[in-house]
């Protein structure tokens, strides 16, 4: 495992993030998370407060549980109040402790646990929980309707979509990351518990295998196409791009929706791949489509994943190499103005779809500094020519701003509702 | 679904813990007179700096001198919380009371990095047990409650031999309309009626939960032939055996012993029998009155813990407040069903009204679980 280290962290991170070394002194403990909570080494816990929310640029885990919710309660003072309990529970899960102190067994025979217990010998695992706001957060209900940034409007409708409302949409999200799933779908399962008279879960997603990478430490990761995707990935490492790219600047959010400054916007996009027909493509179909070689990712007509994704590159026929209407001819940063975002996506099974065939494909995730300039106008243009088009059907949408990280003693919601 | 017996044990403690967050204010004097016990606590010990205290409110001052932010416990037997304060961040003292009813030896522990089982150390309650005289509210909780059941054995008792009349002598509309009124009073004392063994099955049990060799009988039998299969030859012994097993089961509803952790499950185990039989539909799969058995069920969720409304509203007024406010949500999401005769049919709601009832009943279950911990002076 590669040492997970974090960035832009503030000052009261660090307390948190390193809970190493204290192995002596836990000799005398009992109970069953003994074994498990002696030492645990602190490349397992990433910081929960700092400039920016974790789970944006911090590497991408394995594991994913997403949540988008409604809020059914109209009294304000309920909500500011939930995302407080939010904050404390996530805070603590993420450091590996349990939702609540002595959640799983401190209560007492005749109460219930506060906390599920299914993580409790479970180490952080990576865990990192992100909160998003949606576009109809911001509507009449809660006096916000001055707070929402110009970016965050429901996305327009793209040519080949068939979206479900069942997938789509809501008033929250909850981004929870781990490098096990246990540990990603007991932090959605707590904080949701949390949330009842609050919100109501309204769809979710698990997701497996992340499908791009964040960091240069990470290697390049396949998708259910078989496909190494995040290649071209914006990366942590990469401070002038997030900057222009990634987190919303001051200067873009200014009046009422200066408390997104540092923050992103996220978009959602569970991706139907008609997993079988793909699979009886031919190769080079499947590389034309793509823009891609299968083995190496390299792009085509180059050697290495890395080499120049070069457009104009004449192949055999004297044409260009990599088609026009290809993938990553569509979606690459020349085509669109240099436009780009920073994908965090994972893949996804549900099973299969009653017919025999898969219900599988990739929940895409992306973050960036404007959904509309950034998401709208590159999806407008895969969704038109993209001949992956063909093996692909957009089923679910949802479009969430996610606020900056928090300091010491600030909860979530503490700047949207001051 | 049968609910579970739970041996009751009020004399386990009032122990309430208020925590205090100062820095470092150490005036105040604890039960014994001397002063807080200071706690230092650093990322690798935990100096408590008396390990004794007479019973009554006993106050810690805890000071972080480490680098973790850190908590600090008190545990009595199986280590169950007695008082805790958390998010101690580095270089910060907080002042916490504990209420320590009973002598006996306890466990203190400082948690760095707020994981793990933490590092533990013994502590002493010294004194006399505080006596408690018998919870009046408590009793007479029970009492209310036990009132209850027997009015509304009572009642099933009536309305099931007005059913059994209409399915013996061929009337079917009416008894259609007779059957989910006849269940009322059964959907809202189920707990207590469900904790007669063999007689559930008989009464209530559905086509899919009747076990071999055993013969599909009571309400959900005669649902099927009035609405589904039409009066079969054995339809009037069915009827026949259904008030015999009715009249049986009132006798002991009437007769049960309960107390009032008993309420407090069955406020909740009413709620699950809406959360995984109503609102599924699979009740009342042939009438579809699976609506009616909901409202009912609440109802009797409700007269638990009114019944408990005065227990509650000493000891966490607060919790008390989310349950009303919620169970009130849930009766505008059911009232959007009603009819001048009762209910919709199961089968008119979409999938959305579905959800909205589910999200209410959610909201008013997850306080509702908390009660049997309040009740039981967690």
């Amino acid at each position: 495992m590669t040492r997970r280290r974090l960035l832009g962290v503030g000052a009261g991170a660090a307390a948190l993030g390193a809970v190493a070394g204290v192995g002596g002194a836990y000799a005398a403990q009992r109970g069953p998370a003994a074994l498990a909570a002696g030492v645990v080494p602190d490349d397992q816990v990433v910081a929960f407060r700092g400039e920016h929310q974790a789970g944006i640029t911090t590497p991408a885990q394995d594991r994913m549980h997403f949540v988008a919710l409604d809020v059914t309660t109209k009294d304000p003072a309920e909500l500011r109040d939930l995302l407080k309990a939010w904050t404390r529970a996530a805070e603590r899960m993420t450091a590996g402790a349990e939702a609540a102190p002595g959640g799983v067994v401190g209560g007492g025979p005749y109460g219930v646990p506060e906390d599920t217990g299914e993580a409790y010998d479970l180490d952080a695992a990576d865990l990192t929980i992100t909160i998003g706001y949606g576009p109809s957060l911001f509507d009449d209900r809660f006096g916000l309707a001055d707070k929402r940034p110009e970016g965050l409007r429901d996305l327009p409708a793209f040519v080949g979509d068939d979206l479900d409302p069942a997938r789509s949409g809501g008033d929250l999200c909850i981004q929870a990351c781990a490098n096990d799933p246990q540990v990603a779908v007991h932090a959605v399962r707590n904080l949701v518990r949390l949330g009842f008279g609050v919100v109501s879960v309204r769809w979710s997603q698990l997701g497996f295998g992340r499908t791009s990478s964040t960091s240069r430490s990470q290697t390049t990761p396949r998708n259910l196409f078989g496909f190494k995707d995040g290649t071209n990935n914006v990366k942590s490492e990469d401070g002038a791009a997030l900057d222009e790219h990634v987190w919303v600047q001051p200067s873009d959010v200014t009046g009422g929706a200066s408390w997104l400054a540092g923050g992103s916007y996220l978009v959602a996009r569970r991706i139907r791949m008609h997993i079988e027909v793909w699979d009886r493509t031919t190769l080079q179909e499947q590389e034309q489509v793509i823009g891609r070689t299968k083995g190496e990712g390299a792009p085509l007509g180059q050697k290495a994943e890395f080499d120049t994704l070069d457009l104009d590159k004449p192949g055999a026929d004297g044409k260009p190499a990599i088609p026009v209407d290809a993938h990553v001819a569509l979606a690459h940063e020349s085509r669109l103005n240099g436009i780009r975002l920073l994908r965090r996506g994972y893949n996804f099974t549900d099973g299969s779809d009653g017919l025999g065939h898969l219900d599988a494909g990739l929940f895409f995730i992306a973050f960036m500094r404007d959904a509309q300039r950034q998401f709208v106008p590159m999806q407008k243009a895969l969704a038109a020519e993209d001949t992956l088009n063909e093996y692909i059907e957009h089923t679910g949408s949802a479009v969430f701003a996610c606020p900056p990280g928090i300091g010491p003693d600030e909860h979530w919601g503490q700047a949207l509702f001051s | 679904m049968r609910t579970h017996t739970l041996a009751v044990a009020l004399t386990a403690a009032v122990l309430a813990t208020t925590v205090a967050c100062s820095s470092g204010d150490a005036s105040s004097t604890s039960a014994d007179g001397t002063g807080p016990i200071t706690v230092d606590a650093t990322d690798t010990t935990c100096t408590v700096a008396r390990t004794e205290a007479a019973a009554g409110t006993i106050e810690f001052t805890v000071r972080n001198t480490g680098s973790k932010v850190n908590e600090f416990y008190v545990y009595g037997e199986g280590d169950q919380i007695i008082g805790e304060v958390e998010n101690i961040t580095p270089g910060l003292t907080r002042t916490f009371h504990v209420e320590v009813a009973n002598p006996g030896t306890y466990e203190t522990a400082c948690k760095p990095g707020m994981k793990g089982t933490g590092i533990r150390g013994d502590f002493t309650v010294t004194g006399a047990t505080s006596s408690q005289a018998p919870d009046a509210a408590m009793t007479a909780a029970v009492a209310d409650y036990r009132t209850f059941v027997s009015a509304q054995a009572d009642e099933l008792l009536v309305r099931t031999t007005e059913f059994v009349d209409l399915v013996k002598a061929g009337k079917v509309e009416e008894a259609k309309k007779a059957f989910p009124v006849a269940r009322g009073p059964w959907e809202r004392i189920e707990p207590v009626a469900e904790s007669f063994g063999d007689l559930d099955p008989m009464i209530d049990g559905r086509e899919d939960v009747v076990e071999e060799g055993m013969e599909f009988t009571g309400f959900h039998r005669l649902e099927k032939d009035l609405w589904v299969s039409g009066l079969q030859p054995d339809t009037s012994a069915i009827a026949d055996k259904l008030l015999v097993d009715v009249k049986e089961i009132v006798a002991k509803a009437k007769a049960v012993e309960l107390n009032p952790l008993q309420l407090a499950n069955g406020s909740k185990a009413l709620l699950d029998e809406v959360a995984t039989g109503k609102i599924t539909g699979e009740e009342d799969r042939y009438s579809h009155t699976d609506l009616y058995d909901f409202d009912e069920n609440v109802k009797g969720s409700k007269a638990a813990i009114d019944a408990l409304r005065p227990v509650l509203k000493a000891r966490d007024a607060a919790l008390l407040t989310t349950i009303d406010a919620r169970f009130a949500s849930l009766d505008t999401a059911l009232d959007a069903h009603r009819t001048d005769a009762g209910f919709e049919s199961y089968t008119a709601l979409t999938q959305a009204e579905v959800k909205a009832l589910a999200v209410a009943l959610d909201a008013v279950s997850e306080p509702i679980s908390k009660v049997s911990g309040v009740v039981a002076g967690k």
